[in-house]
């Protein structure tokens, strides 16, 4: 069958787009709180007050006459990242891993002039990809030492983890690696591979790409079924606390392992996609509306995390 | 209360005032719900325009006087502070406003509404015979010329009417003979002025007409010149420039013969324009429209109080809550991607101008074009706003020449494509470059074709003649369809590509 019955999506609890909108995000997100989300900037500096843990911040470019001085700045590092305060959906994002007499390296190992990064520094605070075309400011991050634990499952791009937390209770996880034909993003509708994970321990439970069930990372071969994500207490926590420090009541995490500072939040999204659900082959409307009809609850972090590993874990 | 509850009552309250003041206009006040067969009204609106000089100013315009095959419903002139009279002879109407004083520019207004009389008598049967022409006033050599002209159209002619067909065919051939070629040429004559003469030489009573082609829409339009002779007993009509005889369809006859369409005394840079508007209507809900009946507060403080200008604007803006509910429901219903929210309305618009077909081949050039010089500009490290800018110059140029290019081809519909709102295109050349640059040329074809998807529907439906015809004659119906779009608002079920797209989760 080609188009499934919405019935039958009902009857698995599948959360569809319109639902998500009208019952979710504008019911549990309020507006005046989205800035903070959609501001990476004003995202860290909330972070680092509540003791999150996010990559470091190296720099702020706010003003085009700053470009001229970007020479000096990133000649300081080997590898950085640069991106837009306010972008969306990932745009504008740009990973330099390696720094060489040549010039700048991405992760595909493309090669970069600086005048390129300049290019790049200029169109962020253009506006170009922040939402609407409002002028925005660059950022310029430390790169990520990535834990190898994934090394076998990603190809030329940034592993991440997106949890979804619900009224500050993890509901739903998965990892995202990109593959050759994502083009090193992580984005599942452009052929990145989901995986979704057990809420219990951090394991894999069954993986997709691009809608269709894959039991192999298709660009490395490495099989899922022994997969696990370390620090997966820690990931939960991190995600979890998220909640406390930006009050929305519906939001999507995304954390990053470092190889030496461990679980780090990337950035937060107010309306995190749908893709989870297939990763995970499961529906997230069930575990909404649970924690939407639990009782008023005095739940710390820990407890919350401890109570969705219960709830939604599958032993 | 719940807002869920507000919502639904809301919506309540704006279908049931929707539909009810349309059933109400349409049962009691008459108005057609089709746009059926009913007599077509034409609404006509003269607007002077002058300068006055801070002297008294006297205005007199001519009028249409039982102008034929026209029937007059009603008459509306509209001038503040001044004065209105007649000024009319045997031969002419004419209206007259008059103020002791005026200063700047001032507007005046003379609406008409007419209806064609299809039953009216092919020749009229009192025609009024002509006053005895003059000889013009013309220099010897001309006269000559002339005269050469009126001898060998008279031995190619029978009688008056033959005259003036032969004449006016003769002006209007591709390669007239000498003599017309030397006055039309060198003597720098117009073919009107010329036809008159000629006429008025070989002793035939001829006079000018001027009258308006009625066509739904127009606006600005400037009156027709026309050649009337006298045959025996009634007055046939030549069309100067084409040769055509008779009145041409949905012709209002405007003034016959007299002197002068305006005159302005106390003023300067006097000119008149013409608004036409039609409407499919019953002449009783018109008779409703301008009586003082107690019912009509209805229409009174509707939009056909408007100048009909105004009315013509409104006529499209109407039409843009038709596009928007397209792309509401294609959106929430069915979950297309588009690039923009209300580009594809903002398309179909400049497609209403351009017709469908010439709109898409139009709107893919440009937009290819466009995304071929933008991979270009990307590599020259433009600053955004001075990129898009450059796109913009270079929409601008792309439809130049494609005007020019296809006039030379001959291809009038692209000429059309100046309707294309050149900012919107640059900026969605220049989203569909990044998207292309990050998301891939997939996701560039899924939202252009998305976008053109949607305006192609928004077309269809908003030049759908029935669709006009609603939200012109029933604009409260957009508060019906305002509901609508509340309720869809609160629509939490699956979108149809949700449906393709969750269907692996659906399976067991």
């Amino acid at each position: 069958m080609f188009f499934a019955t919405p019935c039958k999506l009902k009857q698995k609890g599948i959360l569809g787009m319109n639902k998500r909108n009208v019952s979710y995000i504008a019911k549990y997100n309020q507006r005046s709180l989205y800035p903070l989300v959609d501001n990476k900037l004003k995202t860290k500096l909330v972070a680092e007050k509540a003791k999150v843990s996010t990559p470091k911040l190296l720099h702020v470019i706010e003003y085009q006459h700053q470009i001229k001085k970007l020479a000096d700045l990133v000649n300081q590092y080997d590898g950085f990242v640069i991106k837009p305060a306010q972008g969306s959906g990932g745009k504008g994002i740009l990973v330099i891993t390696e720094r060489t007499s040549e010039g700048f390296f991405k992760p595909s190992g493309e090669a970069l002039s600086l005048s390129d990064i300049m290019r790049h520094a200029s169109n962020i605070l253009s506006g170009l990809h922040s939402l609407g075309g409002k002028p925005d400011v660059a950022m310029i991050e430390a790169l990520v030492q990535f834990d190898p634990v994934f090394d076998r499952y990603s190809y030329e791009g940034v592993p991440d983890i997106r949890v979804i937390v619900f009224k500050g209770f993890p509901v739903m996880a998965m990892l995202r690696l990109s593959t050759h034909a994502s083009d090193g993003k992580a984005n599942l509708h452009q052929g990145a591979v989901g995986v979704g994970l057990n809420l219990a321990n951090g394991k894999a439970l069954c993986a997709v790409q691009s809608n269709r069930p894959v039991d192999e990372h298709p660009d490395t071969g490495s099989h899922f079924e022994t997969l696990q994500v370390p620090h997966w207490e820690k990931i939960l926590t991190l995600a979890s606390s998220c909640y406390d420090m930006t009050r929305l009541g519906y939001l999507g995490a995304d954390i990053v392992l470092d190889q030496k500072l461990g679980p780090l939040l990337l950035e937060l999204n107010a309306r995190p996609g749908l893709a989870i659900q297939v990763a995970n082959n499961t529906g997230l409307e069930p575990r909404l509306t649970h924690i939407e009809t639990m009782k008023k609850h005095g739940f710390s972090v820990d407890q919350r995390v401890q109570y969705s590993q219960q709830q939604f874990g599958i032993v | 209360m719940s807002s869920r509850a507000q919502v639904y009552l809301l919506s309540f309250i704006f279908i049931f005032i929707g539909i009810g003041l349309t059933i109400y206009k349409n049962s009691e006040l008459e108005f057609p719900l089709l746009p059926g067969e009913r007599k077509a009204i034409w609404t006509v609106e003269a607007k002077i325009e002058f300068k006055a000089t801070d002297k008294p100013v006297t205005v007199s315009f001519a009028l249409p006087h039982n102008p034929p095959e026209m029937g007059i419903l009603d008459e509306d002139f509209t001038a503040s502070g001044y004065g209105f009279g007649w000024d009319s002879n045997q031969q002419e109407r004419r209206a007259q406003w008059a103020r002791r004083k005026a200063n700047g520019k001032q507007v005046l207004f003379y609406k008409v509404q007419v209806f064609k009389q299809s039953d009216a008598p092919a020749h009229e049967q009192n025609a009024i015979p002509p006053v005895e022409t003059k000889t013009p006033d013309l220099s010897p050599s001309l006269k000559t010329t002339i005269s050469q002209l009126v001898t060998y159209v008279y031995n190619r002619s029978a009688d008056n009417t033959t005259f003036a067909t032969e004449l006016i065919r003769l002006i209007n051939d591709k390669e007239p003979i000498e003599d017309i070629q030397l006055l039309l040429g060198n003597q720098g004559l117009s073919k009107t002025r010329l036809a008159l003469n000629a006429l008025a030489l070989a002793k035939i009573p001829a006079r000018v007409a001027r009258g308006l082609q009625l066509e739904d829409g127009r606006r600005n339009q400037k009156l027709t010149t026309l050649i009337e002779i006298f045959d025996t007993d009634h007055w046939v009509f030549f069309n100067p420039k084409t040769g055509q005889k008779g009145l041409p369809g949905n012709f209002l006859l405007w003034q016959r013969g007299g002197s002068s369409l305006l005159d302005v005394e106390g003023g300067e840079s006097s000119k008149a324009s013409f608004s036409i508007i039609k409407n499919s209507q019953p002449a009783k809900s018109f008779a409703i429209l301008h009586g003082a009946e107690n019912q009509a507060a209805l229409v009174d403080f509707s939009i056909y109080s408007l100048p009909i200008e105004q009315q013509n604007v409104f006529k499209s803006i109407l039409l843009v809550p038709i596009g928007a509910i397209v792309v509401v429901l294609m959106r929430i219903l069915v979950g297309v991607k588009t690039s923009g929210t209300f580009m594809p309305i903002l398309i179909a618009i400049a497609f209403i101008e351009t017709t469908l077909i010439t709109g898409l081949i139009i709107f893919l050039v440009i937009v290819s074009i466009g995304l071929f010089i933008r991979s270009y500009l990307s590599r020259l490290n433009l600053l955004l706003v001075a990129r898009i800018s450059a796109v913009v110059i270079v929409v601008i140029s792309i439809m130049a020449g494609m005007s020019i290019l296809s006039h030379k081809l001959g291809i009038s519909e692209a000429l059309s494509v100046t309707f294309f709102p050149m900012i919107i295109l640059a900026w969605t050349i220049e989203r569909m470059s990044i998207l292309w640059e990050e998301e891939g040329p997939k996701e560039v074809f899924t939202q252009g074709g998305g976008s053109l998807l949607v305006a192609t529907l928004a077309y269809l439906l908003m030049t759908n003649q029935y669709v006009e015809h609603l939200t012109f004659n029933f604009p409260e119906l957009l508060l019906a369809l305002l509901g609508c779009i509340i309720l869809l608002g609160q629509y939490t079920g699956y979108r149809l590509t949700e449906l393709r797209r969750f269907q692996p989760l659906a399976e067991d």
